[in-house]
């Protein structure tokens, strides 16, 4: 009788066995997810169709804030978006303020402006690597990078007194001067840090599981990143030579020689190696930069009060994890009339679906590690 | 706080849609350390000031109105960044022109301002890059309030969040687009926080009076 009632099961196992799409929530408390994103995934088994992001958790109306706080105030707003690269949001915002009044910080200004955003870069790229791999199941690799992110950040300790949310740079130049030994720190970071990188590469890069894990894993090619937008690593690792440092100098960047890392498959892969080869650069940038930082003011000649005249102007950078752009309209106030902010996570989170499509629930995860999203930008 | 409730009295005249000459009533002359600012000046015309959006007329924009007429509505350029602003009826059009025969491939960004006195309320504001010539231009859609402007995701699919978070913050409805619904607030929230008539504190103010039963003391 039971067998029967097995047969029966078989036969009818379409109604008893469903095999529909399944909807799966990921997140928002989820460790993988990197902040409070949610994923709602539609599985075939462990399959995944299709997905849909549900963001907006951290949401804090930076740009609303903006309209009711003067040029100044809003600076130490911008740190909060992408909290890991907060120097890179001050360097946009910065520049962005400087190019509607129309004028330039002195070249110490700028050089030392490098120095710590391509610090940062490294910064960034490290929580990166050690979360990322963490992601993966590599759990050595993040305590190694979160003790080198820990030499940047007590460099930017030293120089203005905050480790995260550092509001380093001030609209024409900057607050403080470079404190006595800062050349000493950067350089005594670049020179070990060198070693360290091929530590990280010694574990990871030849490592079969990384490999398999990340080969061929989440494959978004040039034209898809064009066409959605996705820029920075992402874009590079498609095999695009861009970067806007090259295309469109800012800051002291066209002083410097270093290139910029491609790779060919636009995979998991190829963006790990591309961001591993951009700290590198990022060191080589830093080293440079020390060995002659000019003398001189390091404020421009803005006013204490700052009133753009009426306009608007559009600036943007090359941050860690992509285009950062500032829309600034002005209407001759000392408040902004509207701020844009252009943020890299946001826009590059949106290649998710197209990149999971197809892969497995685990993949997934090394995808949502690969895009680099911080969640504070992505809902501002 | 007096920087708290900025109220959407700004003039909004500097943008000159119609190619006349900026008379801004707000625009003082370029960055001179100014004296201590009071609030927000009511508008006494002060004496014309420098002209920072200065016509603009080269190959590209030649192009541009040579390929769409009158659909070009302007072409300015401030701190030397060029921008058209263009009729939102042939949005598409031109999008696709600008994609496939002037290559900006990247959409870069694309957002919106708020312009409450303009008998067209809003700005929409789309950042173009071309990777080929690495140079940008803004394309610049005058909408009126309840106008629903053509939605760009079949031009650059980059526009689907941009534009579901345009709706999200300031209410521009787009035609054509896939899903558009909220994106950074949750489906329930009332109005569009990015407009002028949206008050910082509204949303606080109502939650006090709802669940505390007091008036804020904000």
């Amino acid at each position: 009788m039971g067998n029967a009632l097995q047969d029966d099961a078989l036969q009818n196992n379409s109604t008893l066995l469903g095999t529909d799409e399944l909807v799966l929530n990921m997140g928002p408390q989820h460790p993988s997810t990197h902040g409070v994103l949610r994923v709602k995934l539609k599985l075939d088994g462990e399959r995944v169709r299709g997905t849909e992001c549900v963001i907006g958790y951290l949401h804090r109306g930076v740009e609303k804030i903006a309209e009711n706080r003067t040029y100044q105030q809003v600076a130490p707003y911008v740190d909060r978006m992408d909290y890991v690269a907060a120097v890179s949001n001050g360097l946009g915002y910065c520049e962005a303020v400087e190019k509607l009044l129309n004028v330039e910080a002195p070249p110490r200004a700028r050089v030392i402006r490098v120095i710590l955003t391509e610090l940062q870069r490294i910064a960034s790229h490290l929580v990166w690597l050690g979360t990322h791999a963490l992601d993966i199941g590599a759990l050595t690799p993040l305590f190694y990078c979160m003790r080198e992110r820990e030499e940047i950040l007590k460099i930017f300790e030293k120089y203005c007194g905050a480790r995260l949310t550092t509001h380093a740079f001030r609209i024409g130049g900057l607050q403080y001067e470079s404190y006595d030994g800062f050349e000493k720190d950067v350089e005594r970071f670049c020179l070990d840090f060198e070693r360290r990188i091929q530590e990280y590469v010694d574990l990871l890069t030849g490592n079969s599981i990384w490999i398999g894990r990340t080969r061929n894993v989440g494959v978004l090619n040039a034209a898809d990143c064009i066409a959605l937008g996705a820029s920075g690593p992402i874009l590079r690792a498609a095999g695009v030579k861009w970067d806007l440092r090259k295309a469109q100098p800012y800051a002291a960047y066209d002083q410097y020689k270093f290139e910029i890392p491609v790779g060919t498959n636009g995979d998991t892969y190829d963006r790990y190696m591309v961001r591993i080869e951009e700290m590198r650069q990022s060191r080589l940038i830093c080293l440079q930069a020390i060995e002659k930082i000019p003398e001189g003011a390091i404020m421009g000649k803005v006013g204490k009060v700052i009133k753009p005249p009426a306009g608007e102007v559009y600036h943007s950078i090359e941050a860690p994890k992509g285009i950062l752009g500032y829309y600034i309209v002005s209407d001759a106030s000392t408040q902004p009339y509207r701020v844009r902010i252009r943020p890299p996570s946001f826009i590059n989170l949106q290649a998710l679906d197209k990149m999971v499509r197809g892969h497995l629930v685990a993949d997934v995860v090394a995808i949502i590690g690969t895009l680099d999203i911080v969640l504070g930008e992505v809902d501002r | 706080m007096a920087d708290e409730s900025k109220p959407p009295q700004s003039p909004d005249s500097q943008k000159p849609e119609s190619g006349t000459a900026p008379a801004s009533p707000a625009a003082k002359t370029p960055a001179t350390p100014a004296p201590p600012v009071a609030a927000k000046p009511a508008p006494p015309p002060p004496k014309p000031p420098a002209p920072v959006q200065i016509p603009l007329d080269n190959e590209l924009t030649r192009r541009y109105r040579e390929q769409f007429g009158a659909a070009i509505l302007d072409a300015l350029e401030d701190r030397k960044q060029a921008y058209l602003v263009i009729d939102a009826a042939q949005l598409k059009e031109i999008a696709l022109y600008s994609r496939d025969f002037e290559k900006f491939d990247l959409l870069e960004d694309f957002t919106a301002v708020d312009w409450p006195r303009r008998e067209k309320r809003f700005d929409l504001v789309a950042i173009l890059y071309s990777f080929p010539h690495n140079t940008r231009l803004r394309l610049k859609i005058p909408v009126a309030e309840n106008e629903r402007p053509v939605s760009l995701v079949e031009v650059w699919p980059t526009a689907d969040w941009l534009e579901r978070e345009i709706y999200d913050m300031f209410g521009v409805e787009f035609s054509g687009h896939p899903g558009l619904k909220r994106i950074l607030l949750p489906d329930g929230w009332q109005g569009h926080p990015l407009r002028k008539d949206y008050d910082i504190l509204l949303q606080d103010n109502a939650w006090v009076r709802e669940n505390l039963g007091i008036d804020s003391g904000q």
